[in-house]
């Protein structure tokens, strides 16, 4: 029987095998890096907004608090957005011809709500509760980032798996006393584990699956 | 058993009527599975609707309702608002007041209540003490109504505020505009003498 290929051959094929291998390793890195990239999660998005709010004025400047606007925040899963209502608390007297305002003040007259961009989004597939946080020393500073020094919002954290578990296999470094919850550039706390006992957090069944999953 | 034998002979006849090469069809088959299988975000994207989340087709295009007038909340007081305030007055109470005071109402009415707060210094009409003599007297209840209901160019907090905080809050400002007018001898001793030690040393 002749012989069908050339002794060259047991070269090319040595090269051949070794790139297939380097390519599949090359494009499981590639893979890894780009799913953890904020090109994928996200973090820097700045969503478009209808009106230009400025965290960095409202929080930063004047410094009112996060509970003012987001008052579901302490007591249900969604910390809940200001309505027409809220902003004109203020800007019934307040800035009340800038251009910038004018869709504001439309949503009040025609009585629309305005359509607000969500910045943090979480999958359908996790349960997530702003009351269990917020109630339990966890600043919201930790997962939303400094507010304010943010003009336009923008996507603080990844928002991955890998960062919540991150948290809630070590929560001490981001627990917080009850009254500086909402604080921003908070120290941390100088005896964090009396703060897992004040706030009765089991460590132990923070990354069962069903806490997130539900 | 039965149907092992049956698709062992499938799979044999299938080669036999293909004798050249291998059927590559099953191989396409699973590759195209794997694929797919990363396709579509039916998990992250559940037909359900999360809070304040758009609805094509309703009014305004949103899913959130506005409750039919006179809806009741389920956990909602059907006794009409007492006079005054409705529990014990406790600490706990009085830090709740105190902690919901500086969040809604210290904007205008400032830290302590003289009407100075953040936003009035950037031009919003400064509300009145909180320390005038005709407020100093007014029955609790006022507080209560005023931040369901606004006031003047105070608009309604009744929506922001939940039925205890109001009374928490009230209760606040009371003890907010006794402490403006409190006296020496109002302190307990012990406080007293810390205060008198303090202003000595303050005075040089």
């Amino acid at each position: 029987m002749p012989q069908i290929f050339h002794p060259r051959v047991n070269g090319l094929t040595r090269i051949l095998l070794a790139g297939g291998a380097l390519a599949i390793v090359a494009f499981a890195c590639v893979a890894w890096f780009l799913n953890r990239s904020p090109y994928s999660t996200g973090q820097g998005a700045v969503p478009e907004q209808p009106v230009p709010f400025s965290h960095q004025h409202h929080v930063g400047g004047l410094g009112i608090d996060c509970r003012y606007c987001h008052t579901g925040v302490d007591r249900s899963r969604f910390a809940g957005l200001p309505d027409t209502h809220t902003c004109m608390s203020c800007h019934s007297q307040l800035w009340t011809e800038a251009q910038m305002l004018a869709p504001v003040r439309e949503s009040l007259k025609e009585d629309r709500p305005l359509r607000w961009m969500r910045v943090h989004r979480l999958p359908d597939f996790v349960y997530f509760d702003h009351r269990a946080h917020v109630t339990r020393g966890i600043g919201c500073e930790s997962c939303h980032g400094r507010v304010d020094r943010m003009p336009l919002m923008s996507q603080a954290a990844p928002m991955t798996m890998q960062w919540c578990l991150d948290c809630h296999r070590n929560p001490q470094k981001a627990l917080r006393a009850p009254d500086r919850i909402t604080a921003m550039g908070a120290p941390a706390a100088s005896d964090p584990n009396a703060l897992l006992r004040r706030y009765r957090i089991h460590t132990d069944r923070m990354t069962e699956c069903v806490t997130c999953h539900r | 058993m039965k149907t092992f034998r049956l698709h062992l002979s499938g799979l044999k006849r299938s080669t036999r009527s293909e004798p050249k090469g291998l059927n590559l069809v099953p191989l396409w088959v699973v590759l195209a599975g794997f694929l797919l299988a990363a396709c579509g975000n039916d998990m992250r994207d559940q037909p359900r609707y999360d809070p304040l989340a758009p609805a094509p087709g309703w009014p305004n295009d949103q899913s959130a309702r506005v409750p039919v007038e006179g809806t009741v909340a389920r956990d909602e007081s059907l006794q009409p608002v007492p006079d005054t305030l409705p529990e014990p007055l406790t600490r706990e109470l009085l830090e709740r007041g105190g902690q919901r005071y500086e969040i809604f109402c210290s904007p205008c009415h400032g830290d302590s209540g003289r009407g100075d707060g953040m936003v009035v210094q950037r031009g919003f009409p400064a509300p009145p003490s909180l320390h005038g003599a005709h407020l100093r007297e007014i029955p609790l209840r006022h507080f209560y109504d005023v931040i369901e209901n606004g006031f003047g160019r105070m608009y309604a907090y009744g929506a922001r505020v939940p039925a205890r905080d109001r009374w928490a809050i009230a209760a606040y400002i009371r003890a907010l505009q006794l402490s403006q007018y409190a006296k020496l001898d109002d302190l307990a001793p012990r406080q007293r003498k810390q205060l008198q030690r303090e202003s000595r040393e303050d005075t040089p």
